[in-house]
């Protein structure tokens, strides 16, 4: 039983859309929602139904077309492009389905830059990038290069990279689609106990069953708009 | 990690980054060894130029602008004391390397065996004196003078050009090889509309008592500073080729003693000017103000002239291969400039995912286009470094070749060298030139790649 918390997001009469051309094509329409803190939040929905869009929103990495987007109490739309890029710095981890390390970086570089970012000292940042990658199981492994790791490798190195900095809300969009079953489940199980240690709020953009399960609140969307939120843990 | 990811970067594809750095280095390469090329040729003009004529030279004030056509009444007066002032001066001393007089003059030349005759223009120098000019290098360029032979204990013994010689019809007499006799078809003065030299009664003239049979000797006939008509004998010490035509078919080099007797006859010897030639070049200014100091205290109605001023066509051949080195600086700055451009465009585009993931993660932009920006500065680093050990290279192999060529002004070949150490600050002018072209050429793309909508550089597969 989770006891209610404060929300991490609140979106308000949200709307996205973008223009392809001169036509203005909607993604997603009068988003109402509160997401609760230290949560595994699943968005469940068909391809194109506006899942990535929201996942974006809620990353600050996009900007609504109209409507309030609130993360960690901070309105997003009063902060300026490099108050933004420093609020993602500090409160905001992403996992990507294609992982998405840096290539020309060691498995230890790809989870150390993010304290870069932040401005972490050097003796800080090292100890805590070594801790995460022990954490993850990838201590042995910390100086090979993305291309010298496996899928379920990289993605745990993602994953670090995602908690190094104890980020409030993690956004993991397909966190399991380039992993087969058994790797997958790996994953899902060590992002949930990598949320119990670190205490992050995780929001996912999934269709796996796998990872569905694992959920404390579905967020269930078609065509743009909410469909139900469940509040599994309840 | 910022300098960690940008020279990772240069090495994921190692085959553009090697193009562009060969360019770049092949680039820095050419400017290197155009201007190590020019700067040996200019150390060469400069060093044969003061070997001749020394940095500064002190005339009567008026001399360099209304007296070179004749000399003989802008002389210098009292040029003894003058050279003792000079000489003497604690601030002069021990800048100078050689300070002394010299005497410019023009006249007509006699080879009194055939009656031909010419024009001539002579320097008379003090032979001591001149020949320590001649070992002057302070560029180590290893070109000094061949020793003009004037003689102390012969005052009358001089040195002529070639062309010199060949047109007074002396080659035979002096047995010079390569020196063409006049052909039997030349033409000849027409005696009845001028009279030819020697139905001149030069033999009235000045002292030509010397014995003509051991060495073989020319007349020369000039104006005295009194207008009157003067000759001396000179005895042919040696016959020099000159750089130029002009030169080699007038010049004389003769002792100062004689040249004054000629021009100044029985009056008071002087000089055209006092030559001060300096251990370091770039004591010109120097020595100059302090000699100007000093005639100023003197009451001297003197100038001074530096070896630029004097010799004009060293200025223009400055000005010539600066000229060429900037034009061929533009081309290479061009070439390396959308070479890098185009290198870094491709990169932004290949890596875009790789921005919107850095750029999630609370990267700014400006961290983005200093990735990028640091990127080309080091593309230019790495191609200007080569490129410098690439001209270091090829300089030391040219030098090693042996080659020789003949620089303009000069008649005799030398080696030919490229003075890569000649001006380091060439080199580095070169290097941080290119580095910072290929930073600007970086801008474009870096700005692009950071003004980039993460969501799109994201999608971008």
């Amino acid at each position: 039983m989770h006891a209610e918390t404060e929300p991490v997001a609140r979106l308000r009469d949200v709307t996205k859309s973008y223009k392809v051309g001169r036509t203005e094509v909607p993604a997603l329409h009068d988003i109402t929602l509160d997401i609760q803190a230290k949560r595994f939040t699943m968005l469940v929905a068909p391809s194109g139904s506006g899942k990535t869009t929201l996942l974006n929103l809620l990353g600050c990495i996009d900007r609504p077309t109209s409507g309030v987007v609130e993360i960690a109490g901070q309105a997003v739309a009063e902060l300026g492009e490099n108050a933004l890029s420093d609020f993602r710095a500090q409160k905001i981890g992403f996992i990507f389905q294609g992982f998405s390390l840096v290539p020309v970086l060691s498995a230890y570089e790809n989870v150390e830059y993010p304290l870069l970012l932040t401005g972490m000292a050097a003796g800080a940042r090292r100890e805590r990038t070594l801790s995460m990658l022990d954490a993850v199981g990838l201590a042995e492994q910390r100086d090979r290069r993305p291309n010298e790791l496996s899928g379920g490798q990289k993605q745990r190195v993602a994953i670090a990279r995602a908690l190094v900095k104890h980020p409030q809300i993690v956004l993991a969009d397909e966190p399991t689609a380039n992993l087969d079953s058994a790797t997958g489940a790996a994953i899902v199980s060590l992002m949930r106990r990598m949320q119990a240690e670190v205490g992050a709020t995780f929001i996912f953009a999934t269709h796996d069953p796998h990872l569905i399960a694992q959920a404390d609140t579905t967020i269930a969307m078609r065509d743009g708009g909410l469909l139900k939120t469940g509040d599994l843990a309840q | 990690m910022m300098f960690k990811i940008a020279f990772r970067s240069i090495f994921r594809n190692a085959r553009r980054s090697l193009t562009t750095t060969l360019t770049i280095g092949i680039g820095a390469a050419a400017m290197l060894i155009f201007a190590a090329y020019s700067l040996y040729d200019v150390y060469i003009l400069q060093t044969t130029t003061i070997e001749r004529g020394g940095h500064l030279t002190v005339f009567r004030k008026g001399y360099f602008d209304f007296g070179s056509g004749d000399p003989a009444i802008w002389g210098v007066g009292d040029y003894a004391n003058v050279v003792r002032l000079i000489r003497s001066d604690p601030v002069l001393a021990p800048l100078t390397e050689v300070v002394t007089p010299i005497q410019g003059l023009g006249g007509i030349a006699e080879n009194p065996g055939t009656g031909s005759s010419r024009t001539f223009f002579a320097t008379g120098f003090v032979p001591a004196d001149q020949a320590r000019m001649q070992r002057w290098n302070e560029y180590g360029v290893g070109h000094n003078l061949e020793s003009t032979d004037l003689r102390t204990d012969d005052p009358s013994q001089g040195v002529i050009g070639f062309g010199f010689a060949r047109n007074l019809g002396l080659c035979e007499r002096l047995h010079l090889s390569g020196c063409p006799t006049l052909p039997k078809d030349a033409p000849e003065r027409d005696n009845g509309t001028a009279a030819s030299l020697p139905s001149q009664d030069f033999s009235g003239l000045g002292d030509t008592s010397a014995p003509r049979n051991a060495t073989p000797s020319i007349d020369l006939m000039s104006a005295t500073a009194g207008g009157a008509p003067n000759i001396v004998t000179l005895k042919i010490a040696r016959v020099e080729k000159q750089g130029s035509k002009e030169m080699d078919d007038g010049s004389v080099v003769m002792n100062l003693g004689l040249a004054q007797q000629l021009v100044y006859g029985r009056g008071e010897a002087k000089v055209t000017g006092i030559v001060l030639q300096l251990h370091r070049t770039e004591d010109i200014d120097a020595a100059r103000s302090r000699l100007q100091a000093l005639f100023a205290a003197n009451h001297l109605n003197l100038e001074v002239r530096d070896y630029q001023e004097i010799n004009a066509y060293l200025g223009q051949t400055l000005g010539f291969f600066r000229s060429m080195f900037s034009f061929i600086a533009v081309l290479i700055g061009v070439v390396v400039l959308f070479t890098v451009s185009n290198t870094m465009g491709m990169s932004v585009m290949e890596r875009t995912a790789e921005i919107g993931t850095t750029r999630a993660l609370g990267a700014r932009r400006s961290r983005i286009r200093s990735q990028f920006l640091l990127e080309g500065a080091l593309l230019g680093v790495l191609g200007a470094t080569s490129g410098v050990a690439i001209a270091f290279l090829a300089a030391m192999m040219i030098n090693a070749s042996g080659l020789t060529w003949t620089p303009p002004g000069d008649a005799h070949p030398i080696p030919l060298k490229l003075y890569i150490l000649g001006a380091p600050q060439v080199t580095v002018a070169v290097w941080a030139v290119l580095v910072v072209i290929a930073t600007l050429a970086a801008l474009v793309p870096a700005h692009r790649a950071a003004r980039l909508a993460i969501v799109d550089a994201l999608r971008h597969v």
